[in-house]
């Protein structure tokens, strides 16, 4: 490109201005418009929703159980599998790391799905949220109007909505993992946890006395993914919404 | 370690800084130019007026403070759209057109995600006076604009129109709590969530609202919300409104979402959001808000948008860096025109301050103005 003359131009003679080099670093972690990532957790998820990806026609090339891979390749080139602590599966989707991912309820009530679409209950993964007590405990007098008791939980929002559903003021007590223990050796009055079979309830003179809702895996897609790979993500929902059992 | 920053606040360095500025002066030079004329609202004010028509949550982003002289509560600036409208309602009192536009820092008391800025710089546009579809049309066009000028690839712009959610909320009597649950549903494009809420609702209104999350893509979606809704004046109105959209706007990268309610307490008519750049979430949010001038004591249309610099300039291509030209400090005329001269030609010079031999590179410099045969020259930059 010529120059425009000036009177100084001589002053530049002999020297060629460094050409500019564009870097487009930050576009190159960017995904193109023509694939799709779906996050997943192993275990339960990544089972039950085998049968679901099967029917859009997605196959993955490796098992989560016996490879220690985190990101799982399938049949289709375009579609790949990254696998994530459940409770991560909404913060991957939601910063777009991820278009899609499965999540139970459990964890998007805790994560508040923000910047998430969730259109489709899979109907997989099925448990409820229940609040239990050490079995002999009187649960019904403990939550009398103006009684105040302390539960123990790892779904502190759900939790803190269903007390504050029912009027009552609770303290509530996160804690990570082994509920149970909690009301057993003092540490509080009630638990707020997931149940399926019961089973480690009663082997802890635990009971159930009370049903928050029921829970299931969702679909959530990222809000930018959704408008920006419709073509793609559009036959994979229909796929899933025809797949889902009853 | 006092050099820290607070969370979600941080420095923009020289070449953030120069991107942060180059599209700045980019951007507001495209505005001028298209008759938006720029206002500067002060960085803070009396709550009352800055949270004046918009939602309970601008409130609680807005930092707030004592003023001193009045007693009076005051609040920083998070967003700038309100005052923006308060100029034009109160203070221009134009009875035609006006078009404004704005460029500022705004402070959040809570970022708005995890990675999200609590100081964006907001720059937007917002035209008042005229309720027809054809102001909506010019915002969408100059946001399409502003993200060419920003060289976003792969921009979409998604459109929708809050008069839908009215129509088929205010059908379905729902008590004044719940239309904020059925909005976050709506949002959320949460069906099974939607289903058992609209369990008592009656038909058709129903069936509707559980179609409206569907409702997105191309034009044609359009025309399966008035196959599909239920006639109504007002969502025949809202679908019109779309449908010029459509024609009009053929040639931009356009499509819809019946669904999208963004900003619907303070929105009124069409409202759209672009996406681009690989960014996770919108990178610019407008829409048409006739309602707020009221609010401030006087009904005028109004329609624009806003967007966080910030998050724009950070999907830009890091420049090149500028390479400075190095001049001895020294006296002399003839030195003295040369550097006018270069810096005339657009070219940073720097006056090398005796004792920082060997350290120029630092301040950018990679060329020298050097005396050879009586005339100043640049020569490449050497021993640094």
């Amino acid at each position: 490109m010529a120059e425009p003359l000036s009177r100084f131009s001589h002053l530049c003679r002999g020297y060629q201005k460094p050409r500019r080099v564009t870097i487009r670093a930050r576009f190159s972690k960017v995904r193109s418009v023509s694939s799709i990532t779906l996050a997943l957790s192993k275990g339960r998820i990544f089972e039950e929703t085998l049968p679901l990806l099967a029917a859009a026609g997605i196959v993955p090339t490796d098992n989560p159980e016996s490879s220690r891979k985190l990101i799982i390749g399938t049949n289709r080139p375009e579609v790949r599998l990254v696998i994530v602590r459940a409770t991560d599966t909404p913060t991957y989707v939601q910063y777009g790391a991820a278009d899609l991912g499965i999540a139970g309820k459990d964890v998007l009530i805790e994560h508040g799905g923000e910047g998430l679409y969730q259109p489709l209950d899979l109907n997989i993964a099925r448990c409820r949220l229940c609040v239990a007590v050490q079995k002999g405990f009187d649960y019904a007098a403990a939550i009398r109007p103006g009684g105040r008791i302390r539960v123990a939980t790892k779904y502190i929002n759900a939790a803190k909505a269903h007390f504050a559903g029912k009027g009552m003021h609770v303290d509530l007590i996160k804690l990570y993992g082994s509920m149970e223990l909690a009301p057993l050796v003092g540490l509080a009055d009630a638990i707020v946890d997931l149940v399926s079979t019961g089973g480690t309830l009663r082997a802890n003179n635990l009971e159930e006395v009370e049903d928050i809702m029921p829970i299931s895996s969702r679909l959530i897609v990222n809000q930018a993914s959704l408008k920006l790979k419709r073509e793609l993500i559009q036959p994979m929902l229909d796929a899933f919404s025809g797949a889902i059992k009853p | 370690m006092r050099w820290v920053l607070p969370d979600h606040i941080q420095d923009a360095l020289p070449s953030e800084a120069d991107k942060l500025e180059g599209l700045r002066r980019r951007l507001l030079d495209a505005f001028r130019v298209r008759g938006y004329q720029q206002v500067m609202p002060p960085l803070l004010e009396y709550l009352d007026s800055l949270t004046t028509g918009a939602g309970q949550d601008l409130r609680l982003r807005t930092y707030q403070l004592v003023d001193q002289l009045s007693g009076r509560t005051m609040g920083v600036r998070a967003d700038m759209t309100p005052q923006v409208t308060r100029i034009d309602s109160h203070l221009l009192n134009r009875k035609g057109v006006s078009r404004l536009c704005y460029c500022g820092s705004v402070l959040h008391t809570l970022p708005s995600t995890l990675t999200a800025t609590r100081e964006p710089l907001q720059l937007g546009a917002e035209l008042y006076g005229h309720a027809g579809i054809e102001a909506d049309i010019e915002i969408l066009r100059l946001l399409n604009d502003v993200m060419r000028l920003a060289d976003v690839p792969a921009t979409r712009i998604d459109i929708g129109h809050v008069g839908l959610f009215h129509a088929l909320a205010g059908r379905a009597g729902l008590v004044p709590g719940r239309e904020e649950a059925l909005f976050d549903l709506l949002q959320s494009k949460d069906v099974p969530g939607l289903r058992d809420m609209l369990a008592d609702v009656p038909e058709p209104v129903r069936s509707a609202l559980l179609l409206l999350p569907e409702l997105y893509g191309g034009p044609d979606v359009i025309d399966a919300a008035a196959a599909r809704l239920p006639r109504d004046a007002e969502i025949d109105a809202a679908l019109g409104d779309l449908r010029l959209l459509a024609a009009a706007l053929s040639d931009l990268p356009v499509s819809f979402d019946l669904a999208d309610l963004r900003g619907y307490h303070y929105h009124s008519g069409v409202v759209f959001a672009a996406y681009g750049g690989g960014s996770p979430s919108a990178l610019a949010l407008g829409g048409r808000y006739d309602r707020v001038a009221q609010a401030f004591g006087r009904a005028r249309p109004a329609t624009g948008f806003s967007l966080d610099l910030r998050e724009l300039a950070l999907r830009l291509p890091d420049p090149a860096p500028a390479g400075a030209i190095l001049a001895p400090h020294a006296q002399g005329a003839d030195l003295q025109d040369a550097v006018m001269a270069l810096r005339e030609q657009g070219e940073i010079v720097v006056i090398g301050l005796p004792g920082h031999d060997g350290t120029w590179n630092e301040a950018g410099c990679d060329r020298q103005l050097v005396m050879r045969e009586g005339q100043w020259m640049v020569e490449p930059l050497q021993g640094e």
